[in-house]
């Protein structure tokens, strides 16, 4: 085994920033809003970054899809301690219309490219929310895959991941090669130090298109319109039990 | 005089790993400059190297304690985003 994990990190607008709809409805405002990595994909870095400090793996690489700003994602990555990256450049119409059927394209290309023995991703991710992409590259590769991980051992040429399901938990042994999406209670992601991102400058990242790797990002889907959800009403104040009944009666629900 | 300019090296790092830090800061990147700004300038006539270590001990919990408070705060948005409705449980945020 190659001993090499591939890990997918996507840049996106940060957890804690308000989100608001441009005026025409295209879409939501990106410009001069603050990004950073999906936590699901800190989380799956995380995890790659401690299997290789346990020496069961030897080289994690990030993966970024997106223009020259997906560097600064992968920085991050370098900084909590993957060894090299991969930028693959998308940009203008690609890019606004890349999802989950283009992403794992790449990422099928880039793990038979890079010989890897295991693809680790987050479950999904907090912009997009389709939690698509690692199932959907695990059947391109047809390869195995253990998804929503809140455990993971890697034992020899298996592994054996304890996934989230519905009513509990559900524990697996699947062969490597294979995919695994990161969930929330899989490990607790390192903070990227200053020290730290200062020693992964000097790690290499390459950059490469999908053209490169004989892909087409067409997208066969189209945004039609993007909405706020409904506002929550404000609750109205009454004084007496007896106001309290009127109104309920009035609204229809007495 | 020469005895605290080792120490002066770990104290910058210090500084500037803290600044690093605060950027992130829920009252703000600046609210959080001002005071370790004042932190730091109400302990610069400080000369006893065992005080001087005793002080960056202090300065590296507070960036472990940042840290963790930064990591709580997404944990627990993202628990309260998308695992609050275990009985519904999709892959939908709340």
């Amino acid at each position: 085994m190659s001993g090499r994990v591939l890990v997918g990190v996507k840049r996106v607008i940060d957890y804690a920033v308000k989100i608001r709809v441009k005026p025409d409805n295209s879409g939501v405002v990106t410009d001069g809003v603050k990004h950073s990595m999906n936590p699901f994909c800190e989380i799956a870095v995380e995890e790659a970054v401690k299997m290789k400090e346990k020496k069961l793996i030897k080289e994690v690489v990030a993966v970024s899809c997106g223009p020259q700003q997906a560097q600064e994602t992968i920085r991050t990555a370098l900084a909590m301690g993957a060894d090299r990256g991969i930028h693959v450049e998308v940009t203008g119409k690609d890019y606004d219309m890349l999802g989950p059927l283009q992403v794992s394209k790449i990422m099928a290309a880039l793990a038979k490219k890079e010989d890897a023995q295991l693809i680790i991703l987050g479950k999904q991710a907090i912009d997009g929310d389709c939690n698509q992409t690692g199932q959907m590259t695990a059947a391109l590769l047809d390869w195995p895959q253990g998804t929503f991980a809140s455990e993971v051992s890697l034992e020899g040429d298996t592994v054996k991941v304890v996934r989230e399901i519905d009513g509990g938990l559900e524990t697996i042994k699947i062969n490597t090669p294979a995919v695994l999406t990161a969930d929330l209670r899989l490990n607790t992601p390192r903070y990227a130090t200053l020290p730290n991102i200062m020693k992964a400058k000097k790690k290499k990242i390459a950059k490469v298109k999908p053209a490169d790797l004989g892909l087409d990002m067409t997208s066969r889907l189209e945004v039609l319109r993007v909405d706020e959800p409904p506002q929550r009403l404000a609750g109205v104040k009454v004084e007496t039990v007896d106001d309290l009944v009127a109104k309920l009666k009035e609204t229809g629900r007495l | 005089l020469t005895m605290a300019n080792p120490l002066r090296a770990e104290v910058v790092r210090l500084y500037k790993n803290l600044l690093h830090l605060g950027r992130e800061y829920p009252k703000g990147g600046d609210y959080f400059r001002d005071r370790l700004r004042a932190a730091f300038t109400k302990n610069k006539g400080v000369r006893e190297p065992q005080q001087i270590r005793a002080l960056i001990g202090r300065g590296e919990h507070v960036s472990r304690e940042l840290e963790a408070l930064y990591y709580l705060r997404k944990y627990r948005a993202m628990k309260k985003r998308y695992y609050e409705e275990i009985k519904n449980k999709t892959s939908r945020p709340s």
